[in-house]
């Protein structure tokens, strides 16, 4: 049943939301800001920033300094090759733990998340040492692979929960009119989980973009997406804040307008389950 | 060709027998319903003989050839689901192609079957619309229309009408009926109604706790019940069954009698009783009787409008030629 709503008390609701908004979007919106400002005003007290001029120059310099479509390109790959990479993998998985479950099979799931639980710093070590004995350190393939693991669990969760809303009985139908157990989840499948999968692609390519420990920590030059592009202009010699908060919303605008666009998609994938 | 056998066909989940082995044959072209009460096996059954269980002892043999280990897609036969199990994101059209594609039929061929299908069914002006957009009734007809196009060995069909309502079952029921009698092809019907089995089968198979209780056509089961279970299952109302002294003067430990087969007279007859609730069909009237014969009450069946108000004293005859005899194991005695 609907709630009466005073205009008075909407009007409230209403300036809390914006006031929590902007304080969470109060970070992104400084270093917006502070892009456009010389590195002289940027350490300013906050309103001699608003105050003083605006400049483009930040991106440039950066531009010039560090080749940013190098980075670029290098997060686009890792993202989406490990988003696909974990696909491949995650849809077969997902398939049998939801249609064919076993007595083990909740177990597997926990057992997969419980690997998120570990702190990532544990196995960075044996990893580090992998990647040299493989001679794959710096290299797009060797980082593509860390991501996928790394939120593969993620994506078979997902998937799991998306299947097991697909009644079993089109898929025995599928297997009936002669499908084989590609042409099922080919043809049936997948496209039955369309706006499942498309979330979790969403939503792994954006935690694939941002991530940062491991992109870190296993690329130098050649493999360097633009989290290692930020954290280059966090310099200990001397701050620039202003070309720091350009080089991040250089880092941050793709993901951001691809989030901003995709939004319905991701909002109805984060609550699938939740109200049905 | 369509003959199915099972030969000691069995099935347990875990420590559960559901099916204890069985042997049953489906001669090529019958129309066999499964039918007794839910949780007796029957859908089991049928999944058997799809392939989409595994049987966990015993044979399947489609047309004489061993089937137990061959996949679903292999058997050649057809399911029809209650659920319809249509596929959700193709057009009618595609989901009837479906099994076409899968056999690789080329574009011409499938879209020369999907269309005759379409018109023997009355689909040809939904080919372009999605499941979703169509009735229930639609629905189960595109569901069949996918079955025939392939022209199985034979049809599987498992409870397609009980998400129906009323009206629209029996319809279906007609064109079910029709649609075997055109393509004379194995149908294999699975129901809890045995309304629909008595109209529809070739043959009935009775099953209850996953055993085979009769096997028959329908008037045989009618007239020649092997037990009290398919006495009281086949027909409706169902068939007063009577315990005690009154059973015992015939020589039976029970006895039964189709509520059709009672006289029911104000002056005299062999049991005296007292009307209870009376339900009028218009064509039938349904009494319940309160009577000496039996601590139950009985069902009289009369045709047309006949009036007895709550109440009234009246007397049963049964019918001597349709009394049915059971020993105390509830077998039939001849």
């Amino acid at each position: 049943m609907a709630r009466a709503v005073t205009p008075r008390r909407k009007a409230l609701n209403t300036v809390v939301a914006w006031v929590i908004g902007l304080i969470i979007f109060f970070p992104i919106m400084w270093i917006f800001i502070l892009s456009f400002k010389t590195e002289g005003s940027a350490i300013l007290p906050p309103l001699d920033v608003l105050r003083s001029s605006w400049t483009f120059e930040n991106y440039g310099v950066v531009q010039d300094r560090s080749d940013y479509f190098k980075y670029f390109g290098n997060s686009v790959v890792l993202a989406f090759g490990s988003t696909l990479l974990g696909l491949i993998i995650a849809v077969p998985a997902a398939w049998a733990m939801a249609f064919v479950p076993s007595r083990r099979t909740k177990d597997i799931l926990m057992w997969m998340l419980s690997t998120k639980m570990l702190p990532a710093v544990g196995v960075l070590y044996p990893i580090y040492l992998l990647f040299i004995k493989l001679g794959i350190l710096d290299s797009r393939i060797g980082l593509t692979i860390v991501l996928m693991l790394i939120n593969l669990p993620i994506i078979i969760w997902m998937l799991y929960t998306y299947f097991r809303e697909i009644p079993g009985e089109i898929l025995e139908a599928a297997r009936m009119d002669g499908a084989n157990l590609r042409e099922e989840v080919l043809y049936v499948l997948t496209p039955m989980a369309i706006p499942g999968i498309a979330s979790t692609v969403l939503l792994n390519v954006i935690l694939a973009w941002n991530e940062a420990f491991w992109t870190l920590n296993l690329t130098a030059a050649n493999a360097a997406p633009l989290t290692a592009f930020i954290a280059s202009y966090s310099s200990p010699e001397g701050l620039f804040y202003a070309k720091l908060s350009a080089a991040s919303v250089m880092a941050i605008a793709p993901i951001l307008i691809m989030g901003w666009f995709s939004q319905k998609q991701l909002v109805r994938g984060l609550t699938f389950g939740a109200v049905k | 060709m369509g003959q199915i056998e099972l030969k000691q066909v069995s099935k347990s989940f875990g420590n559960v027998e559901v099916i204890p082995p069985l042997d049953l044959i489906i001669e090529d072209g019958e129309f066999v319903v499964f039918v007794g009460p839910s949780g007796c096996g029957k859908s089991t059954l049928l999944r058997l003989i799809a392939g989409l269980e595994d049987v966990t002892g015993g044979h399947v043999l489609i047309d004489g050839k061993e089937a137990t280990l061959t996949v679903p897609a292999k058997r050649g036969l057809a399911m029809v689901f209650q659920s319809y199990a249509l596929y959700p994101h193709m057009s009618v059209r595609k989901n009837i192609a479906f099994p076409l594609r899968m056999a690789g039929l080329d574009k011409a061929d499938q879209n020369e079957r999907v269309t005759q299908a379409a018109e023997v069914l009355n689909l040809t002006d939904y080919l372009d619309r999605k499941p979703g957009q169509l009735s229930g009734g639609q629905r189960q007809r595109v569901a069949i229309g996918r079955a025939i196009v392939r022209e199985p060995a034979a049809f599987l069909f498992d409870e397609p009408l009980s998400n129906l309502d009323a009206a629209l079952r029996v319809g279906m029921r007609l064109e079910i009926s029709e649609l075997h009698k055109r393509l004379k092809t194995t149908m294999v019907y699975v129901t809890h109604d045995q309304v629909e089995a008595m109209t529809m089968a070739d043959k009935i198979v009775v099953l209850q706790a996953g055993v085979i209780e009769q096997v028959g056509s329908p008037l045989e089961l009618y007239q020649r019940p092997r037990n009290t279970f398919v006495a009281g299952f086949i027909g409706s109302p169902q068939m007063n069954l009577i315990d005690g002294p009154e059973a015992e003067k015939l020589g039976a430990h029970t006895i039964g009698i189709r509520p059709e087969h009672l006289e029911i007279s104000q002056t005299e007859g062999a049991w005296k009783g007292k009307v209870g609730v009376s339900e009028h069909l218009g064509s039938d009237t349904f009494f319940h009787v309160q009577s000496s014969a039996s601590p139950e009450p009985i069902t009289v069946r009369a045709t047309g409008e006949r009036a007895f108000h709550y109440g009234a004293e009246v007397w049963l005859s049964p019918r001597p030629e349709h009394l049915h005899r059971f020993d105390s194991k509830g077998l039939r005695i001849e």
